[in-house]
This record gives structure tokens, C-alpha cells and sequence, in this order.
């Protein structure tokens, strides 16, 4: 409970657990099976009440990615330049994540990530991230 | 018969860094010239539409605006949509007089964002469109986020940081024609791949200014235009489309809502895209600017680059487009930045816009958009 981002709400906590705990784990329908992201209090694809955390496989591919020189709050100056992307995990649902253990000459979209947990710029709580899994290309663009 | 809703008077103030600005003041200035171009009293405003303010935010906009204008409007409203903002004010004040709601609708937008908040502020200001548990912790930015969007375009369609340069060159060759553009020194492709990155493949020159300034327009009855000091514009087709907020939510990288709600708008007018004389498009960064212009028809998937390379988007090519210059060269105050385009389409129409005129230009285009290409409106104007 404690190592959990100050951000963290009533229909968040159960991410921010699974992160805590080293674990990716996402919303999922009991009715309908659908995954969601973000968290929400009801099922956007059947509008039902019953939602489970469960976790998933932590893999996805590279959709889209970025280097960023210019930070957008003080704070970050020192994080320059860090690599944001977006993630499309096997299970369906875009995340935005950062990259690490890489540098953006080796990025190429498609390519195969899997999630690690880190706290580049919080105080409290893992966020998170995505590294390259054995460092190949997936098939596809 | 039905009243048709017309542009009746533009109005703006001067851009750039204007020190001693402030939000209410700019709003004021803009909003005179505009009831004045319309050769209107301030007490015919029966409708009053603002957007919003960073230096000042504030709960009830329009009704603060409306006390210090001196004014007591039946109909009042603050729009918030980002980028999009302006042109739904358009097309509200254009739906508020042809359902006779109101006679005379001004619709008005200004904010001090250089002078009171500085580019850092405005930077992070603005990084508030991310989602505040699942894009910002990661160091979400605006222009970060485009940045993804051009990644994924740019893989997409083979264009290049050239094809994206391009669109930043053209933007600077209108801003040279237009006496209050904020930068008017023209710029190369080189001066563009060569400044400085903020997130790549964006780099300093594919990005927006930050700005002070305003801009006010009325919008009126058709059956007033005999009567009007200038030329009426006729609001022809407004259309809109609000697919997501964040990023991470947006149905598609490469598909927009500028689709729908640029097919709306011009499914109402009864035209198509080819009719087209001059189109003022918002161009928040470079890639922004490629992506609608080809999801709204102009141009095919991949082809906006090569041809804005080719001057297409220049006076005298295929699509003058953003002839005062756009965001990135004329100036970008907020959602008074998406009403320049708007001010910019009236003055072509009417053929008042001098040496950056488009000959003959009859039917216009313009289209905002909001946050990471998540709030779309699109209006055709043209000639009564
Ligand atoms: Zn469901």
C-alpha cells in the first residue's frame, strides 16, 4: 500500500499495486472478457460492474517512440534526453511508457518489449517500463 | 425564410511579445475592432462566446469578459476544446443564429501567454492534456506526443524530416507577407533540420510559437449583410468529431477525426475538398498540419510532404494554405491561435488580405483541433 504512486485512486489502485509488486495487471470484464485501460469503474465495451485485475503478459510491440530533449516541467531537466513510447501490449490496450536499457539508434518500430518496473521521477511506487525483449524485431512494421 | 448565419466583422490585436498585455485587455481590443469591422454597437451583441485563459484562469470566462467589455448578453458561454476551440465557437454561434437564439454573436479569445507565462510555462502548462496517472508520470509532453504521432506517420507513408520542414518553410514565406506576423525572417529547410531537437523526429522549427495576442469575429444574420460596412462571409458547412482525449486512448496512430468532421462540413456546404480556393489549418507542429491535410482529402496518404515541397501549400500552388503564416510563423495565443485562421479565411474571402491574397478566392476551409488530435472542427466559408 505504501509503495504505491501519491496519484494512485480508488479505480487505479489495482495497476499500481500489481506495479508494486513487480507485476503488470489490467482491468478485465468478467461479462465480456474485454481488457481495458485506463482503469475504469465500469466496462466500456458491455457497461457492466464486474471487473477484475488480472495479470498479463507484460509483452507488446513498439508503436510509436520519441527522444526528448526539452522536458516539460524543471523537475526533468536532469531525466534529458529520455525515450517516451507507445506500447501495444499483446493483450490489446496502448500504453505510454519509457524505454530503458536502450538508445533510440537501436529502436525500430515493432520491435518486441517487455515491462520492467523502475521509478525514474516519483517519490513513491514502480512505474512501469519497457525494455527490448532479446532485442529483436517482431514481425511486421 | 431560415436565417443563414454570416461572418459580419473580424477583429485583432497585434502578436508576439506585447508586454503590459493581459488576457481581459486583448480580449477588449480584439472584441472592439471586431464589432466595429461589423459596423455594429457593442450594445447589439445579444451573444457572447469566450474560450479560456492560462494567465488567467478563471470559472466564468465569458461572464468576466462581458463586465469588463460593458456588456449584458442574453447568451453566454465559455468553449473549452484546445486547439479546436475556435472554430466551435464558430460553428455554435452560427447554430445560435439560425436557430434564432441570437441576432449577433461575438465570438472572442486572447490571452498574454508569452508575457505572462513564458515557453516553459506554457510548455507545462500544456502538458495537462496528458493523462495525469498514465502519460504524464512517463515526462508526457505536447509536442512529445506529436512527436509519436509523426513517428508512426513517417514510418506510415515514407515522409521525411524534409516533407515536415517543408510545411515550416511555407509557414514562414506567408508570415513574410503579413504585416503582424510574429516571425517574418524567412527560413530554410537546412534552418529547420538544423535547430535544435525537442522530441524527435520534432525539432525546434516544427513547432508552434507561444504568443500574446487576440482575435474577436461577430457572427450575424444573412438577412444583415446588405446593410454591412464590408463584405459578408456566409458560414457554408461546420462539422466536428471527438474521438478521445489522450493519446494512449486514441482509436488509430494514423487516422483522425479530422476525417468525419471535415466530411461533415463539407457535406453540409454540398462541396467537396477540390472546391477548396485558400484553407487556414491548424498547425500546431509541422506533422499536425501533413496528417489533416491529407485525412481531409486534400491530398493523399503520404503526398502532403512532396508536394508542400513543391509549393503546393504556397500562394499560387494547388491549396494556399495558412496564408497569415498559422501557428507556426504568424503566432499561436492560445485558442486565439485557432481564431487567426479563422480572421485570416474572412480576410481572403473578402479579398482585403493585400499582397498575400489569394486571387479570387470564394470558398475557404478552416479546421482546429484539440489536444493530440482528439477534438476536431472543421468550417467552410464562403463569399455571400
Ligand atoms: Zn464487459
Amino acid at each position: 500500500m505504501n509503495d504505491m504512486p501519491e496519484f494512485a485512486t480508488p479505480e487505479t489502485q489495482g495497476f499500481w499495486e500489481g506495479c508494486a509488486a513487480g507485476e503488470l495487471r489490467l482491468q478485465r470484464c468478467n461479462d465480456c472478457s474485454a481488457w481495458q485501460f485506463p482503469p475504469r469503474a465500469f466496462c466500456q465495451t458491455c457497461r457492466s460492474n464486474a471487473l477484475s485485475w488480472e495479470p498479463v503478459t507484460g509483452r507488446g510491440r513498439l508503436a510509436s517512440f520519441t527522444e526528448v530533449h526539452r522536458a516539460p516541467l524543471p523537475e526533468m531537466r536532469e531525466a534529458v534526453p529520455y525515450l517516451l513510447a507507445l506500447v501495444e501490449l499483446e493483450e490489446g490496450p496502448m500504453m505510454m511508457s519509457n524505454l530503458v536499457d536502450t538508445d533510440a539508434s537501436r529502436l525500430r518500430l515493432g520491435m518486441a518489449l517487455e515491462a520492467v518496473f523502475g521509478r525514474p521521477g516519483l517519490k513513491r511506487g514502480p512505474l512501469p517500463l519497457f525494455r527490448l525483449r532479446d532485442g529483436t524485431a517482431s514481425e511486421g512494421t | 425564410m431560415k436565417a443563414r448565419a454570416i461572418i459580419a466583422g473580424v477583429g485583432d490585436t497585434a502578436v508576439g511579445k506585447l508586454e503590459g498585455s493581459s488576457c481581459l485587455a486583448l480580449h477588449a481590443e480584439a472584441a472592439a475592432a471586431a464589432v466595429a469591422d461589423a459596423g455594429l454597437e457593442s450594445k447589439d451583441i445579444d451573444g457572447v462566446l469566450c474560450a479560456y485563459s492560462m494567465t488567467m484562469p478563471h470559472l466564468m470566462l465569458a461572464s468576466v469578459f462581458s463586465e469588463h467589455f460593458g456588456i449584458t448578453p442574453s447568451f453566454s458561454l465559455a468553449v473549452q476544446a484546445g486547439g479546436a476551440t475556435a472554430a466551435i465557437m464558430v460553428m455554435q454561434a452560427a447554430a445560435l443564429v439560425e436557430a434564432g437564439l441570437c441576432r449577433n454573436v461575438l465570438v472572442v479569445c486572447g490571452d498574454n501567454r508569452l508575457t505572462g507565462l513564458s515557453r516553459d510555462g506554457a510548455v507545462a502548462a500544456l502538458a495537462q492534456v496528458g493523462h495525469p496517472q498514465f502519460e504524464q508520470p512517463f515526462g508526457f509532453s505536447v509536442p512529445a506526443a506529436y512527436a509519436l504521432v509523426a513517428r508512426a506517420y513517417m514510418a506510415e507513408t515514407g515522409a521525411t524530416p524534409e516533407h515536415l520542414a517543408a510545411i515550416a518553410v511555407t509557414a514562414r514565406r506567408h508570415a513574410g507577407r503579413h504585416p503582424k506576423a510574429q516571425m517574418r525572417a524567412p527560413i530554410t529547410i537546412d534552418d529547420v533540420l538544423d535547430s535544435r531537437p525537442i522530441a524527435t523526429p520534432l525539432r525546434l522549427l516544427d513547432c508552434c510559437l507561444v504568443s500574446d495576442g487576440g482575435a474577436a469575429l461577430v457572427v450575424g444574420r444573412s438577412d444583415m449583410a446588405r446593410d454591412l460596412p464590408r463584405r459578408a462571409i456566409s458560414v457554408l458547412g461546420t462539422g466536428q468529431m471527438n474521438t478521445h482525449e489522450h493519446l494512449v486512448a486514441a482509436p488509430s496512430l494514423s487516422e483522425f477525426g479530422c476525417k468525419a468532421s471535415a466530411a461533415q462540413a463539407f457535406g453540409r456546404a454540398g462541396i467537396g475538398p477540390g472546391d477548396i480556393d485558400v484553407a487556414e489549418i491548424y498547425d500546431s507542429f509541422t506533422v499536425t498540419l501533413l496528417v489533416e491535410l491529407e485525412s481531409i482529402g486534400f491530398f493523399a496518404r503520404g503526398e502532403a510532404g512532396p508536394a508542400a515541397l513543391e509549393g503546393a501549400l504556397d500562394l499560387g500552388g494547388t491549396l494556399p494554405c495558412n496564408t497569415h503564416g498559422g501557428l507556426l510563423s504568424f503566432g499561436h495565443s492560445g485558442a486565439a491561435g485557432g481564431l487567426f485562421h479563422v480572421v485570416e479565411a474572412v480576410r481572403q474571402l473578402r479579398g482585403d488580405a493585400a499582397e498575400r491574397q489569394v486571387p479570387n478566392a470564394e470558398l475557404a476551409f478552416v479546421h482546429g483541433d484539440g489536444g493530440i488530435l482528439s477534438a476536431h472542427c472543421s468550417l467552410v466559408l464562403g463569399r455571400v
